[in-house]
This record gives C-alpha cells, sequence and structure tokens, in this order.
C-alpha cells in the first residue's frame, strides 16, 4: 500500500492509495461543498447541483453521462451531505483513464434550464419521500434548534419552498464558485496507475480556473431546547437528541467514538442489554457525528408511544451515570475489537477506502493507514474513556421528538 | 478471473462449500437451514424467526449474554433471517477467528437452551418490528405484494403476525428447532482466506455427528395474480408491481435476467430513463429477478407524490412492455459489461460470495463458476432476448399500492 499526493498549477489536489494487489480501482471528486455553505434563501442548491451534474456537459448529452457510466461497467454515484459533495466510481483497472475522462468532464456541467426543471421534480419527490419516513424530520429539526444560526442548521435537501425557488443562473454562479480546482481533490484508491492518472488529469482540468471559494468556520454555540412534533399517521414514537462532542479534527473524537460504542452501539452496548434485547424498544441507540470544527454525541429512540418515557428516562440514565456505572476493562476491549476489526472488514473493497482516504485529506490534510487508524484507538485509556463519561451529564442537549399525539 | 469451489457432503447430508480468496485478510460463511415460513404451524406465524432469536439467546457452552460478547471480542459482523423455505446465520470475520466463530454458529443451530426467562423478550422484540412496518410504506407494500402473491402458506411474511407471536410457546420454538434444524439439506459455504482441508475438518467435528431426517417436499408455489390497495395518510404513494418470470433454476434464467438488467441495472437502464429522467416522476424506481422455488417473478418498486401516481404505474407498465419491441445492440452491450466489471469486483468480498454459493447450492444443487456465468451472458444476443420476452411475457400481475388513493390496472386482477 503507497499514498501518493500532488498539487496541480490550479489548485487541484490529486491523492490517491495505491495497492497493486487489488482487482478495481475507485476514483471520486471530492467537491468542499454543502449545505453550510449555502446562503439560506439557496438552501438545497448543493444537492440539487449533484443531480444536475449528471445532466450531461457541453460534450456529453445527459444520456450520454448515464450510457457512458454503465458502459464502463461501473458502479457509480454520488452525495451531497452539510460539508462536501463527492462523484465517485469503481472500475476496473483498464478503464482508469475513461473514468476520468467522463467524470472531469461531469465536473464542466452544461446545466441546461430545461433538465433544471425536471430535476427538480426529482428532488422534490426526495423530499415528499422522506417527509413520508421516519423520523419524519426529526433530524433535521434537532439540527435547526442546536446549531441555531450556525450554517450547520441548514437542511441537506432544502426545503419544498427554496428548491420551488432555486434558478438556474444562481446555480451556474454557485457551480463556478464552488466547484474550482482548488476547492476540489481528486481521491483515488486501489489498482490505480498514479503517473498515468496525473499526466491525465493535467490535462483534462488545464482550463479550470481557480476561485476565492473558502469556508467560515464557527463554533456553535449549543442550547438546551425540548421539541415536540406530532405526526399523525405515525405508529411509533422517535426521540432524537443533540448535545456537543468532538469534531472531526478534535484527537477526542476517537474517545467519544469508544464510548458511544460502549454505551449504545447495536449490538452488546449498554442500551443493547436495557432496551434492545428486552424488547421494550425498537431501536435504541447513542452514536457520534463529525463535523469539520465541532461535534454531536447523539442518543436516539423507536419504540410504542406507551413506552416512551420510561425508555427515555433509561437513555438519560445510561448517559449520566458516569460516576455511578464507571467503564470496565471488558466494555473497553470489546469496543475496541469491534471497531478495528469492523475497520480492517470494511476496507477490503477498494471503494470503501476511497472515503476512509479522502475525507481524512480534505478534512485534516492526513493519511493515515488502518494499522495507523487501529492504533490510535488501542492505545486510549480507561481513564480517558472514564473522563469523558463522566463529563457527559454537563452537556447541553436539544431533544426532538415526533410520534402520533402531542 | 481464476476460482477453485471446493464442495463436501457429510454422511449426515450437510453440504460444506468453500472459496479460497487468499488475497484477503478476511473469512465469511453462511450457515442456511431448510426451515422457513412455510413450515410454521397456521397459528404460529412468526415462529421461526421467534426461534431463531430465541437460539441466539443462549446455546452450548454460552448464556445469551456471552454468544454477543464473545463475537463483539472476536470482532464478528453478523446478521440472521428467515425466508419462505430457510433460516440462515451469516458471519464476517478476520481468518485468524474462523475456528471460534464457527464453534459459536454450530452451538447456535444445535444446543439452544431455550431459557425460559427470555421467551418474553424474544416475543417483545419480534411484536416491535412487526408494528414498525407500519411506518414503513414501501416495505409494508412489498410484504403485502408477497401475501397476495404466493398466498397463505408461501406468501408468509418472515415478521409473522401478532396473535401468532402472542401465542408462541417455549415448547413451540423447542418443537420446530427440533422438527426443522436438520443437516440435510442443510449448507455451509465458506468464501475468504482459509485451508479447505482444515474447513472441512472443523466442519466434520462440529456437525459430523448432528442427526435429522429429510423433510417431506412442499407443494409447488404459484403465483396469485390480482391487486390491493392500502390506505395511508402520506405524500407519496407506494408502487409494488410483479408478473411471471422464469426462476432462477431455469435454464433460461439468464435471458430474463438479461431482460430486466435492460430494464433496471444502472443509469441508462430503460426504467430509470423513461421514468425518472425524462419525466421526472419519481426519486426511486427499480426492478429485480426473485424467485420461490420454481416460481419466478421481476418485481418493481417506484413512489411518487399521489397525484403523479396513476401516470407513474401507466409508463412503469408501459417501459416493461416496451421490451417486446426489442433490444438496441447497445443496451446488450452495456448489460455485459455491467456483469463483467461486477464478476470481477465480487472478488473483493468474501460475505458476498459466501452468500452467493449459499443461494446457489440451495436453488441449483452446485455452484457456478464465473467463467460459466460469463459465458452465459457472453451468449445472450438482442435476437435471443426477444425470443424469450415473446416466449415469456409479462403475466400474471399483481399489483400493491399504499397511498391515499388507489390506481387503475386492469391486468392486475384475479383469474
Amino acid at each position: 500500500m503507497q499514498f501518493r499526493s500532488e498539487k496541480l498549477d490550479n489548485g487541484l489536489e490529486v491523492i490517491a492509495e495505491i495497492n497493486p494487489e487489488a482487482f478495481s480501482l475507485s476514483l471520486g471528486y471530492f467537491v468542499k461543498t454543502g449545505s453550510r455553505d449555502e446562503t439560506p434563501d439557496m438552501a438545497g442548491v448543493s444537492h440539487f447541483l449533484e443531480h444536475m451534474m449528471f445532466k450531461g456537459t457541453e460534450k456529453r448529452t445527459a444520456i450520454d453521462v448515464n450510457r457512458e457510466l454503465d458502459d464502463l461497467g461501473s458502479q457509480s454515484n454520488a452525495y451531497t451531505s452539510e460539508e462536501q459533495t463527492v462523484y465517485y466510481m469503481s472500475v476496473l483497472s483498464e478503464n482508469q483513464h475513461a473514468a476520468l475522462d467522463l467524470l472531469s468532464d461531469m465536473m464542466r456541467p452544461a446545466l441546461r434550464d430545461e433538465d433544471f426543471q425536471t430535476e427538480r421534480q426529482v428532488i422534490l419527490e426526495e423530499i415528499a419521500m422522506y417527509d413520508d419516513q421516519p423520523p419524519y424530520g426529526a433530524m433535521e429539526r434537532a439540527a435547526e434548534g442546536y446549531f441555531g444560526d450556525h450554517p450547520l442548521s441548514r437542511r441537506v435537501l432544502g426545503t419544498k419552498e427554496t428548491v420551488a425557488q432555486l434558478d438556474p443562473d444562481s446555480m451556474r454562479t454557485y457551480h463556478q464558485a464552488r466547484y474550482a480546482p482548488n476547492n476540489l481533490t481528486l481521491v483515488a484508491a486501489g489498482a490505480v496507475d498514479f503517473d498515468q492518472l496525473l499526466l491525465s488529469v493535467d490535462e483534462l482540468t488545464r482550463q479550470w480556473k481557480p476561485s476565492t471559494a473558502g469556508r467560515s468556520l464557527n463554533q456553535p454555540v449549543p442550547r438546551n431546547e425540548d421539541i415536540a412534533m406530532v405526526h399523525p399517521p405515525a405508529t411509533q414514537q422517535y426521540t432524537l437528541q443533540y448535545s456537543p462532542g468532538p469534531g472531526y479534527c478534535d484527537e477526542n473524537r476517537y474517545v467519544s467514538r469508544i464510548l458511544a460504542s460502549i454505551l449504545g452501539d447495536d449490538t452488546g452496548s449498554r442500551l443493547f442489554w436495557e432496551l434492545v434485547d428486552t424488547g421494550l424498544a425498537e431501536s435504541a441507540a447513542i452514536f457520534t457525528q463529525e463535523f469539520e470544527e465541532c461535534g454531536l454525541l447523539c442518543a436516539f429512540l423507536a419504540c410504542a408511544p406507551e413506552q416512551h418515557d420510561e425508555n427515555w428516562a433509561m437513555i438519560q440514565k445510561i448517559l449520566n451515570q458516569g460516576k455511578e456505572a464507571p467503564i470496565t476493562a471488558r466494555e473497553l476491549e470489546l469496543a475496541k475489537n469491534k471497531i478495528c476489526s469492523g475497520m480492517i472488514l470494511g476496507s477490503e473493497r477498494p471503494s470503501n477506502r476511497l472515503f476512509s482516504v479522502g475525507n481524512a485529506w480534505t478534512i485534516r490534510r492526513k493519511y493515515e493507514t488502518i494499522q495507523s487508524a487501529s492504533e490510535h484507538y488501542r492505545q486510549i485509556s480507561i481513564e480517558t474513556v472514564q473522563k469523558e463519561f463522566e463529563s457527559l451529564a454537563d452537556r447541553t442537549k436539544v431533544i426532538v421528538s415526533v410520534g402520533p399525539e402531542g | 478471473m481464476q476460482q477453485k469451489v471446493f464442495e463436501h457432503r457429510l454422511p449426515n447430508g450437510m453440504v460444506v462449500l468453500g472459496e479460497p480468496m487468499p488475497w484477503l485478510e478476511s473469512v465469511a460463511f453462511s450457515l442456511l437451514l431448510p426451515a422457513g415460513t412455510h413450515n410454521e404451524p397456521k397459528n404460529r406465524l412468526g415462529l421461526s424467526g421467534v426461534t431463531l432469536e430465541m437460539c441466539q439467546r443462549g446455546a452450548g457452552p454460552y448464556t445469551s449474554r456471552e454468544i454477543v460478547e464473545q463475537l463483539d471480542f472476536l470482532g464478528v459482523e453478523r446478521s440472521s433471517s428467515v425466508t419462505t423455505f430457510h433460516t440462515s446465520l451469516s458471519m464476517a470475520a478476520m481468518a485468524s477467528v474462523l475456528e471460534p466463530t464457527l464453534e459459536i454458529a454450530a452451538a447456535i443451530f444445535r444446543q439452544p437452551h431455550f431459557p425460559e426467562q427470555e421467551l418474553e423478550e424474544a416475543r417483545q422484540s419480534a411484536l416491535l418490528e412487526l408494528a414498525s412496518i407500519d411506518d414503513d410504506p414501501a416495505q409494508k407494500c412489498f410484504k403485502e405484494l408477497k401475501r397476495l402473491r404466493y398466498g397463505e402458506l408461501f406468501g408468509r411474511s418472515s415478521l409473522g403476525d401478532e396473535k401468532g407471536l402472542a401465542e408462541t410457546t417455549l415448547v413451540d420454538c423447542k418443537t420446530f428447532q427440533k422438527d426443522h434444524y436438520h443437516p440435510d439439506g442443510a449448507i455451509l459455504s465458506l468464501a475468504g482466506n482459509f485451508h479447505w482441508e482444515h474447513f472441512v475438518a472443523t466442519a466434520e467435528r462440529l456437525f459430523g455427528d448432528w442427526k435429522g431426517n429429510a423433510l417431506a417436499k412442499h407443494p409447488k408455489v404459484v403465483s396469485i395474480p390480482g391487486n390491493s390497495h392500502l390506505e395511508h395518510d402520506s405524500q407519496q404513494t407506494h408502487i409494488a408491481l410483479a408478473y411471471d418470470a422464469v426462476s432462477y433454476n431455469h435454464a433460461e434464467y439468464y435471458q430474463g435476467r438479461g431482460l430486466v438488467g435492460i430494464l433496471s441495472d444502472g443509469m441508462s437502464s430503460r426504467l430509470f430513463a423513461e421514468v425518472r429522467e425524462k419525466r421526472g416522476l419519481v426519486y426511486s424506481v427499480s426492478a429485480s429477478s426473485h424467485s420461490l422455488d420454481d416460481c419466478g417473478s421481476v418485481l418493481c418498486y417506484a413512489g411518487t407524490t399521489a397525484p403523479r401516481a396513476q401516470e407513474t404505474l401507466d409508463v412503469t407498465v408501459a417501459t416493461i412492455r416496451s421490451l417486446g419491441q426489442g433490444i438496441e445492440p447497445d443496451e446488450l452491450k452495456r448489460l455485459k459489461s455491467r456483469v463483467r466489471t461486477s464478476l470481477v469486483m465480487e472478488q473483493e468480498s468474501s460475505s458476498s460470495r459466501s452468500s452467493q454459493m449459499a443461494y446457489d447450492w440451495a436453488y441449483l444443487g452446485r455452484v457456478p463458476t464465473r467463467q460459466e456465468l460469463l459465458k452465459a451472458i457472453e451468449a445472450l444476443t438482442c435476437e435471443s432476448l426477444l425470443e424469450h420476452y415473446r416466449q415469456y411475457p409479462p403475466r400474471r400481475w399483481s399489483l400493491v399500492t399504499i397511498g391515499p388513493e388507489p390506481l387503475e390496472f386492469a391486468d392486475a386482477v384475479s383469474q
């Protein structure tokens, strides 16, 4: 396994984790743009743009793009989050150049008016689909409650209203600013021919002009809030809690992830034994979410409305009993084994490595092997986890609960 | 594409399969038993799922908690499930812990404790899972489609029903395990980094003295056309549609699968292009091949806001029927290219290989190699696909919708 990185003259960074033994390679453009980089009236433009990127370029129609993606036999897709938009494909090594040519061309889309209008309908369907699904907007509401005026409060999909108002011209302006080469990273993993990749990408992106795209980072000011929502067709009660946690650049994130695993992952955690194994809750979990400058420790519960209050009290008890029920050495060992083994099992496909390598580089500018990531977890002491645990009781929290009745 | 699949049959009828993938650090196995929802007594729907859950709540030398802790200690990723004909347990782990992981799996199926104090908890979990589907209309739609299309015996949901779950006793679970968890017809398939001889020796040690009788044959599965609408207060209408196709064990399966590929594999497929790309009717539309024994179907799904649901259904059906007007050489070329790539990439995952091998054996009694598959796909022509479509046109439609309003579809009627 070898790591390489280069920066082109136009500011585009190219990085790769090369594994000559792999059967395939994965390629992806990681664009440092997401809902946090939007203005409130343009909420949803990053995600809408992601859809439009598949709608053709000056050289290719939408049909050409889709056919070529399939022609390459690729597994390809894209996603948009609060902080990034990623376009990726996995192909056989013989198709490296063709895949790069297509993906690079897609980064300069035609953004035609008629495609914009049709695709808007697809986005509205996507919003309707999520509105109908548990937890019925509770995550978006919790982010709004927790982050307040902070840009991370914005919905990735936007709302029906903001999506209805977006127009092709503002999208073009947004694209020009945010898809500049200095705001993009080309990431590759697997059976990569890096020298060839560099040559090709240099030629394909030479005309791209840098911009002043940036991102303002601010610590959010967490608040306490209890929010109740009613969704009459729901049969279960869903509750979500956001509290402060370490961010993606904070060394303490390993500790927080281990703690979340001990307290609330889906097998063998304290929550599992209290609520899931006992048949009291359909789902109960504690997990972390990490952003560039801040993070969250989250709790989630899904259960019958009549059992909700008792179950939620149990989750609070588990979160707040750092002093009464300290972490045991056995719990720590099991959590470490689970996390480290999961990383290795997940890393066998280059497509999974693409995201680990890409995220670490685009956000932290670090390359980390699986061995070194495992090492981070292995060396964490019980005292550190215990200290983190005891600090949970004092954290602010935003709680959103949605169910059939108020 | 070098590939070797080993087979070994234990004297008790259990089949052991192995595909070495020495370039991986992992191993993954599937343990498949011929015990499914069709084996449940009529008044105990859900029993196969509760039995499987109870088997994991203490077995062999382990208590319920020890099973979970030991698997976590070994870093094992696992899942278990029940289908119409099978009960299965799948595990993936680092190659070095294969043996202790297999020991736990063997104990779960062969030496469950059935602790009385845990039955209530297992029952409550099952009831919650059953209830939660009411908040998941897309899944509910397919549950109803299965019930409608395959009838009382073969259309049962693995979630069971409230009455069956409420009345299940510990004796029911013990009887189900004793009557249906047999080595005869069981399959243990392993893929990843391992030595075949060592693995066979372990399988013989863990399963060699397991005894049990062959099961009686079940009646033939036949599809039942018809339609049904479930009213739901939602923005979207969910459409689940099925029609007859050749099954996985049919000589022409790859012709049928090829047609489904033209319909739904990839972003240039006909359904994606016609329903989503050209008209913007949906976010999600798809079709897939499905087999229940000798009964094959194509299952389709589309989800769209209620006012556009009728148009979505009409365009979906018209697109399916457009296969009868011919297949473009380009479409076939893309299909072949996708299959070739996915066969190569299959070598990157021990989990997907082990479950595919178990599925192959259960349906075909053998494991086709990648070379064989590739040959079958390369042999497809536009003419052969069209000929297949004409010979097996979509018929015996079943339609289930969930949403504010029912839809019109004249072909999905009871015959």
